[in-house]
């Protein structure tokens, strides 16, 4: 059959970020994937050189407007542990009680996402209405909805009272109920199991053989977590990596909808747990030598290079967003696919395209 | 026909999800960041609000004892009220009125007298 090229263009509907990808296409099914990145590259990374490195926090929240807490705390463990600052325990528990907030948020919105892909639009009103409550939790505790900018080096610049928490867990309550109403409709539906059961199939060897991260690997039964390195407390918390063994569309979205689960057990968690204590303390002092840091965002790993040589700024900041990792993977993913089955794939991974190209 | 049913009654019973924006507006909570207020009387023009500031929207000028302000670069992230050494800075609830054109808010205090020196 003749070879026709269709693009999925930089613009479409179901893409919350522009990405483009030139289909192969031999009579509706996709032969081969050439992507091409670079349609919104801001030039974040050179801004480490220009400006001070405590104003540089608010920079890196806005790399990704959808999981900025987290790049904020990885950034501030990664120059924490380079000065030698020991950060309070209280403000350990308080930045994960917000990135957990984070990934509850970011999994909504995905799981709203993937049910428009194809075409269920009132399951995504849905989970969208669910996902509003998460952001008042985010407005009453730190003062903004997704861009929290509670997080600075040396701790956190709010604290939770009882009488906050105590409402954060009614709130994560009626959530879990909502959530539990549309189980059936995601997991059990028979049209939504024909859009995703079988489609966009990633072995396990296939996975960690292209350095997959984050529930595109989890689905496909590598049970990789980040949390589990223990960073900012993590160590004292109980929980087990989710992992499915299909690695298809179907196991992604079970996935992502039992961390959502997962997320609210560990905020009840650290509401049990979490000692008194201050939340801050004075930083003095400029950075010098060279760290690594990684934390578990919504979409997988995330890996910061800071490189500093003693004066007020940075010497090179490079960041490394799971969806970068992602995207060899989707390659993979594609060839043997209907057209059609395209939107979904792509969501599949939950691509953030703003975090790719900083 | 019996699933349908029970969901079809609930949904033409219960409230409504939305509100009607912007006749009915849900008032902000109370420590959310809003538009940025400074109290002129209070401030000494130290300009650690300026130095401190991610987006550098603020400009001070002490000898004229200026404080300049662009609301069209702030982020309105509430690090300059932290670090308000007058504690003149603070933010409101509510976000800013939409403008039709850009401005720049430009605050002037007064102005010191020098002391004057003895014979």
């Amino acid at each position: 059959m003749q070879k026709t090229i269709i693009p999925f263009g930089p613009q479409h509907p179901v893409l919350p970020e522009p990405l483009h990808l030139k289909l192969t296409v031999e009579d509706e099914v996709i032969t081969e994937v050439i992507p091409a990145l670079g349609f919104i590259h801001r030039g974040l990374e050179m801004l480490a050189n220009i400006r001070d490195f405590h104003q540089i926090i608010q920079v890196v929240e806005r790399v990704c407007g959808i999981c900025s807490m987290i790049h904020a705390m990885c950034y501030c463990q990664g120059i924490e542990e380079m000065m030698g600052i020991e950060v309070p325990l209280r403000a350990k528990f308080l930045r994960i009680i917000w990135s957990e907030l984070n990934r509850i948020q970011s999994h909504l919105l995905w799981l709203g996402l993937f049910a428009d892909s194809f075409g269920f639009e009132s399951l995504f009103m849905q989970f969208w209405k669910i996902r509003e409550k998460i952001l008042d939790i985010n407005e009453a505790t730190t003062g903004n909805r997704v861009i929290v900018s509670v997080s600075v080096i040396g701790g956190v610049r709010r604290d939770l009272n009882s009488e906050q928490m105590r409402w954060i867990l009614e709130g994560l309550s009626w959530v879990e109920d909502e959530i539990g109403r549309l189980e059936t409709t995601l997991l059990s539906d028979y049209t939504v199991k024909k859009r995703t059961v079988g489609k966009g199939v990633l072995p396990k060897e296939k996975a960690y053989e292209l350095g997959a991260v984050g529930p595109t690997a989890r689905a496909s039964g590598i049970a990789q977590d980040m949390r589990l390195l223990g960073y900012s407390a993590l160590n004292q918390f109980d929980f087990e990596p989710v992992v499915e063994t299909d690695g298809d569309c179907y196991a992604r979205s079970r996935i992502r909808f039992r961390e959502v689960l997962q997320s609210v057990n560990l905020i009840r968690q650290a509401k049990s747990i979490i000692p008194q204590g201050e939340t801050r303390i004075k930083v003095q002092g400029r950075p010098e030598g060279e760290t690594f840091s990684r934390v578990e965002q919504p979409r997988g790993e995330l890996f910061y290079y800071i490189k500093a040589n003693g004066t007020k700024t940075l010497d090179r900041l490079r960041i490394r967003t799971p969806t970068f990792a992602n995207i060899p993977a989707l390659i993979t993913m594609l060839p043997g696919m209907w057209l059609s089955d395209v939107p979904v794939i792509v969501l599949s991974i939950d691509p953030c395209i703003s975090c790719t190209e900083r | 026909m019996f699933k349908m049913t029970p969901n079809v009654l609930k949904n033409l019973f219960s409230q409504k999800a939305t509100r009607r924006y912007p006749r009915v507006v849900r008032s902000p909570f109370e420590s959310a960041r809003g538009a940025l207020i400074n109290d002129i009387g209070q401030c000494t023009f130290c300009s650690i609000c300026a130095l401190k500031c991610p987006s550098q929207c603020i400009t001070v000028d002490k000898k004229a004892a200026i404080w300049r302000y662009d609301p069209f670069a702030c982020v309105f992230c509430g690090i300059c009220v932290d670090a308000c050494t007058g504690k003149c800075l603070h933010q409101k609830r509510e976000c800013r009125n939409p403008v039709g054109e850009r401005e720049t808010v430009l605050l002037q205090g007064e102005l010191k007298q020098k002391n004057e020196k003895k014979p």
